[in-house]
């Protein structure tokens, strides 16, 4: 088993510390990881995107073009790998500020508007772990208790308090996240 | 005890290491991809753990001759820094070689010339192996591949610079130097308390004190200076080869790459061989010493090789010379900043060496 996925928005939107809690939850479950950022300034101001290979194997190349699932957070990510991923592929995407929805008919498109269901629970912070939440639900690489474990071992202990947040956060995303089309591949 | 496991960027397991190998200082001056290297120790705060010193120094400059100092009292020091800081370190780099002393340098190297990119490179080839200061002189050079070997290849790399009283070098990139993957850390390492007989520690039971100098101006006796350094850098070809294959047992052709390229490759290596391409990867791990004797023995049974760097073509030339003219050997690479992927590495491979189905 091997999930090719890239993590793309604004920076500051948190998609390197999705990524990375990605990660480390992928490693609680004994698996194969690499966590490749663009980094520089892509990441001021500019678009962020992230690299995440979870496997069940050793992984070669940290860096690819193709992408099993997206996970898009605005629209010139959106724009940019969109034609990324591979046909019969996933692509989950908040539809906050997107003008331009996605057209590939090869692909299955899911949405989960995070930015606008943590405004309404009035929990911002934890916008990134909605969308990892969607993540979860329609991609079962990695489960809910590994994540939670996960945060466990990448947050400072001083944030811990926060894990509980986090996890009604990545509930609330695995319930909003919606079927937009299926792969017509 | 245990080996640790945790998920780290190549950088920040490099620091990592060096504290649990036992160093006893790390000087150096920020520069991207590498920053965080100084960032985790200063945050790591070491001297409390271990008594290790670390040390923003005012420059590049400053920092490279702070491990010049520190080498010469026989303590374990290190640099870190990304190509154009290097480039700066060349004058220090030449003068610990001149004076035989042990040293970590390590490079996430970027592209360039000049301040070039941020963005990973392997244009440092030439500067890494084949001098990169003044004089005839070698360092060891390293080159990791993995989060892993970032933090493997400290150990061994003060392991091989005190052996040899020899600078050593970690060439890695920024790819790696920014990734993070899965690293197993070795138990802390005391620190060593030793004093060595050649370094500048104060006269103690010595008859004369030890001077630490890379000045002679008799030419017979640096002649034979060299001709001693060479001695030992022959030494270090006959012992300190290392290299990993994959899948050359039947390879018709033959990929040859090191670092983040080398990971690219392997990937490579499997879609070539999805299209009946029987491909295999031999990635040289120690640069200097370069496997040539084993891609020479390869060479000879492939009907091609590749070389595969993010440059416009260093290494292919230490391919050439380890090969002769036996078999075709081409260069593919991205520059700038731009990693290579694994299918245009199949592409290239399929018309350069076209008809070689």
């Amino acid at each position: 088993m091997t999930e090719e996925i890239i993590i793309a928005g604004f920076g500051g939107q948190g998609v390197l510390s999705m990524g990375k809690i990605m990660a480390y939850s992928a490693v609680m479950q004994n698996m194969e990881v690499s966590w490749m950022p663009a980094y520089g300034p892509e990441m001021r101001g500019g678009t962020a995107n992230v690299t995440v290979i979870i496997s069940s194997e050793r992984i070669s190349s940290p860096i690819i073009r193709h992408f099993d699932t997206a996970i898009i957070l605005n629209q010139q990510s959106l724009d940019k790998f969109e034609p990324s991923i591979k046909p019969g592929g996933v692509l989950i995407y908040d539809g906050n500020g997107i003008t331009r929805h996605p057209e590939r008919k090869d692909i299955s498109v899911y949405r989960v508007d995070a930015a606008e269901e943590a405004g309404r629970m009035n929990m911002s912070k934890v916008f990134n772990m909605i969308v990892l939440g969607g993540f979860i639900k329609v991609r079962p690489v990695i489960k809910l208790e590994y994540v939670i474990q996960g945060l466990k071992k990448s947050l400072p202990e001083r944030y811990h308090s926060l894990i509980p947040l986090n996890e009604k956060a990545l509930i609330r995303g695995e319930e909003i996240i919606h079927e937009v089309q299926k792969s017509k591949n | 005890m245990e080996k640790e496991l945790r998920l780290m960027k190549g950088n920040e397991a490099i620091a990592e290491a060096a504290i649990r190998a036992g160093a006893d200082g790390y000087f150096s001056y920020p520069i991207t991809p590498q920053s965080e290297i100084l960032e985790y120790l200063m945050e790591a705060n070491p001297f409390e753990r271990t008594g290790m010193v670390v040390l923003q120094a005012e420059s590049e400059i400053a920092a490279i001759n702070m491990v010049y100092g520190g080498a010469g009292c026989g303590k374990k020091v290190m640099t870190s820094s990304s190509s154009p800081g290097i480039s700066l370190k060349q004058e220090g780099i030449s003068y610990i070689a001149g004076a035989e002393l042990p040293c970590l340098i390590v490079n996430v190297a970027r592209g360039g010339p000049g301040l070039g990119t941020i963005q990973p490179a392997q244009s440092d080839y030439f500067q890494s192996v084949k001098g990169g200061g003044h004089g005839d002189y070698h360092l060891i050079v390293l080159a990791p591949a993995s989060v892993q070997e970032m933090a493997d290849f400290v150990e061994l790399g003060f392991d091989l610079a005190f052996k040899y009283r020899n600078p050593v070098l970690i060439l890695s990139d920024g790819a790696i130097g920014q990734m993070m993957e899965k690293v197993y850390l070795k138990p802390q390492k005391q620190r060593s308390t030793e004093l060595l007989e050649w370094a500048t520690t104060g006269k103690g039971k010595r008859e004369e004190r030890n001077i630490i100098t890379s000045l002679d101006l008799d030419p017979d006796g640096q002649e034979d200076f060299n001709h001693r350094l060479q001695a030992k850098y022959a030494e270090i070809q006959k012992n300190e080869v290392r290299y990993e294959e994959f899948q050359c047992d039947d390879a018709d052709y033959l990929l040859v790459a090191y670092g983040t390229s080398a990971r690219v490759c392997q990937k490579s290596v499997q879609i070539a061989r999805e299209h009946g391409i029987k491909a295999g990867l031999l990635r040289p791990i120690t640069l200097f010493p370069f496997p040539s004797v084993r891609i020479k023995e390869l060479g000879e049974r492939v009907k091609g090789i590749l070389s595969v760097e993010m440059s416009c073509g260093q290494m292919v030339e230490d391919v050439m010379l380890a090969v002769g003219c036996k078999v075709p050997v081409k260069h593919f690479g991205r520059m700038g900043g731009i990693v290579t992927t694994p299918d245009e590495v199949v592409e290239q491979l399929k018309t350069i060496f076209s008809g070689g189905k």
